[in-house]
């Protein structure tokens, strides 16, 4: 590589997009979130690389979590589709896609959650694919409940998915959650209202997709996803 | 024209049914030879451990180079840089892997000669990913061999914290006897790298 196609860092997400690490309203944050300002770190080829995972991790039952066991789970079938991008629009292509989920009752597979609302043995709610060459995406699930917590009184999460992505760099690292349209406990999330910016909140809520819905079989999600992307300016070498 | 990114969400507390990977700690397949544990401990403010943490590495090989795909390495065994380790009750993860070469920290200044590249070499280290219950983003170390003293002295990110005290909270010390923890398994003695999320001795984290 010739000093004038040295690759630059990733571009840091606009401003109010992430929440910030302490939000007291969220009170698992309090103990956890670093208190001392974080060092600002020159981008070096240790984080513009990263692992290329794909499908190489993913087996014939992992996109569908609703054939995962020998009988379909309770709830309501849905597919979950999208697109995985950088924020110029290009897609990330054959890249894991791993999400996990409550059951149709609002109960997690995952003997600490102890809800008292029943298991669904059809229902482990852990669903892996990859992305095919144009960054698509697609799961077909269950719409998972919501649940209470015991961050405040009367607290419930809204129905989400958990999603996590690796992108192609260990810049573009994201975890994050996929919510669903109008739900009315977003006005009480404190996880949700983390995020400053109300624009950024919405990009987090799947788009109801009459056209991608399965006539007579599912209805579907459509859920986007915007990976940081990286600074290409080309740059004159001052010494030719 | 740029699209607004994606905004980041706890991972939770009940992720470990959807993350853990069986092989998830292996950087390098068990029985590699100058393979090791680094393992440690997360803490939050309080002292307590943090059981519902998951950890995240990546790193060059002994060669200075990353399986990014691109190009296979030639290695005598499958090196995938990524290490994933769900901590246990007590807080502990675990990954098994070789000490990372030395790589290039120029990026960030394209448009010089790549002799000044070499120059600026970084120590060994590996990049490491927190996710927990109570983090809305993850938060972003690294790990330093505390048995690499030459290499540290000058490596540029380690000389640009501006508390140079708080440059421990990056160094795994190498450990004379095994750790007995629920990841034990065979393999050297390897390192101790404790990652403090709040307190005295919070962990240096990097924002880039």
């Amino acid at each position: 590589m010739s000093p004038t196609e040295s690759p630059l860092g990733y571009r840091r997400d606009p401003v109010g997009t992430q929440p910030p690490l302490q939000s007291p309203a969220y009170g698992s944050s309090r103990l956890r979130a670093p208190r001392l300002a974080p060092v600002a770190l020159a981008q070096t080829l240790t984080e513009i690389t990263g692992p290329l995972i794909g499908a190489s991790r993913v087996g014939p039952s992992d996109p569908d979590l609703t054939r995962q066991h020998a009988e379909e789970p309770q709830g309501q079938r849905i597919i979950v589709h999208g697109r995985i991008l950088d924020d110029r629009g290009r897609p990330v292509p054959h890249t894991l896609v791993e999400i996990w989920q409550a059951n149709a009752a609002g109960r997690y597979a995952h003997d600490g959650d102890q809800h008292p609302a029943p298991l669904d043995p059809h229902f482990t709610g852990a669903g892996r694919c990859s992305t095919d060459g144009d960054g698509a995406y697609r799961f077909v699930t269950i719409k998972p409940g919501a649940y209470p917590w015991r961050n405040h009184h009367n607290a419930w999460r809204p129905a989400h998915i958990h999603f996590s992505l690796f992108g192609v760099a260990f810049a573009q690292r994201l975890v994050t959650q996929m919510y669903f349209p109008d739900d009315p406990l977003f006005a009480t999330d404190p996880i949700f209202n983390a995020i400053a910016d109300e624009r950024a909140r919405q990009r987090l809520v799947a788009r109801f997709d009459l056209e991608a819905s399965v006539p007579e079989w599912a209805l579907a999600f459509s859920f986007d996803i915007v990976l940081r992307g990286r600074d290409e300016t080309p740059r004159e070498d001052p010494a030719r | 024209m740029t699209l607004p990114t994606t905004p980041s969400q706890t991972v939770g507390p009940f992720f470990g049914f959807g993350l853990s990977w069986a092989d998830g700690p292996y950087v390098v397949p068990a029985g590699v030879p100058g393979g090791f544990w680094i393992r440690g401990q997360v803490f939050d403010g309080a002292g307590e451990p943090v059981p519902d943490a998951l950890i995240e590495t990546w790193q060059a090989d002994p060669q200075g180079r990353f399986a990014t795909g691109d190009e296979p390495l030639d290695a005598a065994f499958a090196f995938r840089g990524l290490g994933r380790s769900c901590t246990d009750p007590r807080g502990f993860f675990g990954v098994f892997t070789v000490k990372p070469g030395r790589v290039s920290s120029a990026l960030a200044r394209a448009g010089e000669a790549p002799s000044a590249a070499r120059a600026r070499l970084q120590a060994p280290h590996v990049a490491v990913t927190v996710l927990a219950r109570g983090l809305l983003n993850r938060v972003v170390t690294r790990i330093y061999f505390a048995d690499e003293p030459a290499a540290n002295a000058e490596d540029p990110v380690l000389a640009s914290l501006p508390d140079p005290s708080r440059g421990a909270t990056l160094l795994a010390t190498p450990l004379a006897t095994p750790l007995a923890t629920a990841l034990a398994a065979a393999g050297g003695d390897g390192y101790r790298f404790d990652i403090h999320l709040q307190g005295e001795h919070e962990t240096v984290f990097f924002d880039f």
